[in-house]
């Protein structure tokens, strides 16, 4: 059994492709046939969508058949509403919840029933065997002939189905070819074949109302693993992973809290999506007790990579993603990263990037001599002579300054609004050690010790 | 039969007597100092290697040297720098490939360190864990007990990573496979005071005291 609704527009507006009231009730109207050739510009959108989600409500194999003609494939629904009267009542009131206009009809073929849609405006409901004699006063320009064909059937005095029903197969195929019996055979409801279903668009989406706020992450912790476990299983179906998951909650203080987990690649493993919803949570507390719980995930193609026999193992991307948000929750959230350096001259100047990114190699140089920096630099006093730094004291740091080279004057930035501005000596100490120390308009500071 | 009979049977029939005691020696990966390659055959993988030594020992040049080899051979590795006193410009220009580094900055907490060590070697997929313990306190670095040491020790184990701890003493003792205490030698100055003197190079010494690696060699970290 299948149903077809074919839209006339929305009930507010004059309706699209309606017919004048002196053509009266029956008076079919000239529709595009067949299915997918043409696209009429004029037909509303919001009709043609709103009449592909009512179809959807009823049945998951919808056809847009035409701009403004949907078909869906309406079998067990009787087991629901009953009757194919009860049926078409459904849709009819659905239809006008909708507030659009809609012709319905019901039948056990496809065409016939889009022929019936287009053709009458009550609801038509065709009993099976009986589709000749229920479309047989429907005009035969209902069937969109191209204009050839038309004309001579015009001239043949074929102007109902009902005469292009009556007219021998033989004849047709030798007079009007291939085209002319199709046209027959939609005539007489007789054209057995499938939809071409429409894709639902696929959305993997899911959420709970809680009876009671909940107010600590670990009960919580359940109602997320329920959602990840659900959606994580309605992508492995359709063989799909996911590489974002975002989640809003809705609180009591009539606000919502969302967060977003994006992961470098696809994956489905709950357990690691539930350890970060976890540890995100922990680092960004919903600020109320939580009512309602809105889940979804991104679905993408799952990763297939194959790994080179000789390539260096590299930490497994999920399970790095997982130590690394681990590590955030230990130290901080800006803490953990792989450094970069930034184009500027101005000391200590780097920012922390959140994931890796493989670099090109280069030739090594040999051992350089490095610093270790003290964060903040450590306040010194400095005692000078002649000019040249000769005795400092920074905590820890005391001693005569045996050996030094410098000053060595840098600034920059002095175009914005933070510029900056150093004297640097490097410095052997009494007890040997070596140390980078610096003087800016704040005073005296040791940077960091040669090491 | 006894076990010992069995035993003594199947080496005859190998051919020789078979050591059925002593474990494969681990694969060693090159530190960047030939000097010290040659002596001690490089870092073994799987095991706790210690580098010690007092401040400007050349502890740290050697430490982003072994980096530089490490990162240059696409291993992925992890610094976890207790004293928040690693310098990237130092690195990149020591050869570090920062884009392979993952830099954990725990702000002087070796408390925070150890734990973060830990995930690290447990997450795996890391071909060198570096504990950068650098000038904290003697009495702060002798709280960690022993056992934290050995728990690391053994998360390594069987693993393709080399576990480095740097700090101003040793500290994990016998738990270290390979010990390196850095000794500054001198410092190379260049030009005369007040002019156009410049610090070139320190020169330092790394003692291994493996009962089977014993050796100092000599290296030279020079300036940029």
């Amino acid at each position: 059994m299948f149903a077809c609704l074919h839209g006339n527009g929305p009930l507010t507006s004059k309706p699209v492709g309606q017919r004048s009231a002196s053509q009266g009730a029956h008076t079919p109207t000239p529709a595009v046939y067949p299915p997918h050739r043409r696209v009429d510009a004029s037909v509303c959108p919001t009709v043609l969508a709103s009449l592909t989600a009512l179809a959807f409500e009823f049945s998951p194999t919808v056809e847009q058949t035409a701009p403004h003609t949907v078909t869906f494939d309406a079998s067990g629904l009787d087991r629901l509403f009953g009757l194919p009267q009860d049926v078409a009542a459904a849709l009819a009131r659905r239809v006008s919840e909708l507030q659009v206009k809609a012709n319905i009809a019901i039948a056990a073929n496809p065409d016939a029933a889009i022929c019936a849609a287009r053709g009458f405006s009550a609801p038509s409901i065709i009993p099976y065997g009986d589709e000749a004699k229920f479309l047989a006063l429907l005009p035969v320009a209902l069937l969109s002939p191209s204009p050839e064909l038309q004309e001579t059937l015009d001239r043949w005095g074929i102007r109902r189905f009902q005469d292009l029903a009556a007219l021998p197969p033989l004849g047709i195929a030798e007079r009007l070819g291939p085209e002319g019996l199709r046209l027959r055979e939609l005539a007489r409801g007789e054209v057995v074949r499938k939809l071409l279903p429409l894709q639902d668009p696929l959305r993997f989406e899911d959420e709970i109302e809680l009876d009671d706020p909940v107010e600590l992450l670990e009960p919580l912790a359940f109602i997320l693993a329920r959602l990840v476990n659900g959606l994580a299983t309605s992508l492995a179906t359709r063989a799909l992973a996911t590489n974002e998951l975002r989640l809003q909650l809705k609180l009591e203080n009539r606000t919502t809290h969302e967060r977003t987990l994006r992961l470098p690649v696809p994956t489905l493993d709950t357990k690691a999506f539930l350890k970060l919803l976890q540890l995100d949570l922990e680092a960004h507390p919903p600020t109320a007790p939580v009512l309602h719980v809105w889940m979804a995930m991104n679905p993408v193609k799952p990763q297939a990579a194959q790994i080179g026999l000789f390539v260096p193992a590299t930490p497994e991307p999920v399970k790095l993603e997982l130590t690394i948000a681990r590590l955030k929750a230990i130290v901080g959230p800006d803490r953990v990263g792989s450094p970069a350096l930034l184009d500027t001259h101005r000391p200590d100047a780097f920012r922390i990037e959140p994931t890796f990114r493989g670099g090109a190699s280069a030739s090594l140089p040999s051992v350089r001599l490095s610093l270790r920096l003290f964060r903040p630099p450590r306040a010194a006093q400095v005692a000078l002579a002649a000019g040249h730094p000769s005795f400092v004291t920074a905590g820890a740091i005391r001693g005569k300054i045996l050996d030094l080279a410098g000053p060595w004057r840098t600034s920059g930035d002095w175009w914005t609004a933070d510029p900056w501005l150093r004297d640097e000596w490097d410095i052997a100490l009494t007890g040997g050690a070596l140390y980078r120390l610096f003087c800016d308009p704040r005073g005296w500071f040791v940077d960091g010790s040669y090491d | 039969m006894p076990a010992v009979a069995l035993k003594k049977q199947f080496e005859s029939l190998l051919g020789g007597h078979l050591d059925w005691q002593s474990r494969p020696s681990p694969e060693c990966v090159p530190s960047g100092v030939p000097e010290l390659d040659a002596a001690t055959g490089g870092l073994p993988r799987g095991c706790l290697t210690e580098i010690f030594g007092p401040a400007s020992s050349g502890r740290t040049s050697l430490l982003l040297s072994i980096l530089a080899q490490a990162t240059h051979r696409e291993d992925v590795c992890a610094l976890i720098d207790a004293e928040d006193a690693f310098h990237p410009t130092s690195a990149a220009a020591a050869g570090v490939h920062l884009d392979r580094l993952l830099w954990v900055r725990s702000s002087n907490n070796a408390e925070h360190a150890l734990k973060a060590a830990d995930l690290l070697i447990h997450g795996g997929g890391f071909g060198m864990v570096v504990l950068d313990l650098g000038d904290i306190p003697p009495a702060i670095a002798r709280r960690i007990s022993l056992t934290s040491w050995f728990r690391l020790r053994r998360a390594v184990e069987n693993s393709p990573t080399v576990l480095i701890s740097l700090a101003r003493q040793s500290n994990a003792k016998t738990c270290a496979t390979l010990q390196l205490e850095c000794v500054r030698e001198r410092a190379l100055w260049s030009g005369a005071l007040h002019s156009s003197r410049l610090l070139r190079a320190i020169s330092a010494r790394a003692t291994s005291t493996h009962r089977s690696k014993t050796c100092s060699p000599v290296f030279t970290a020079t300036a940029l």
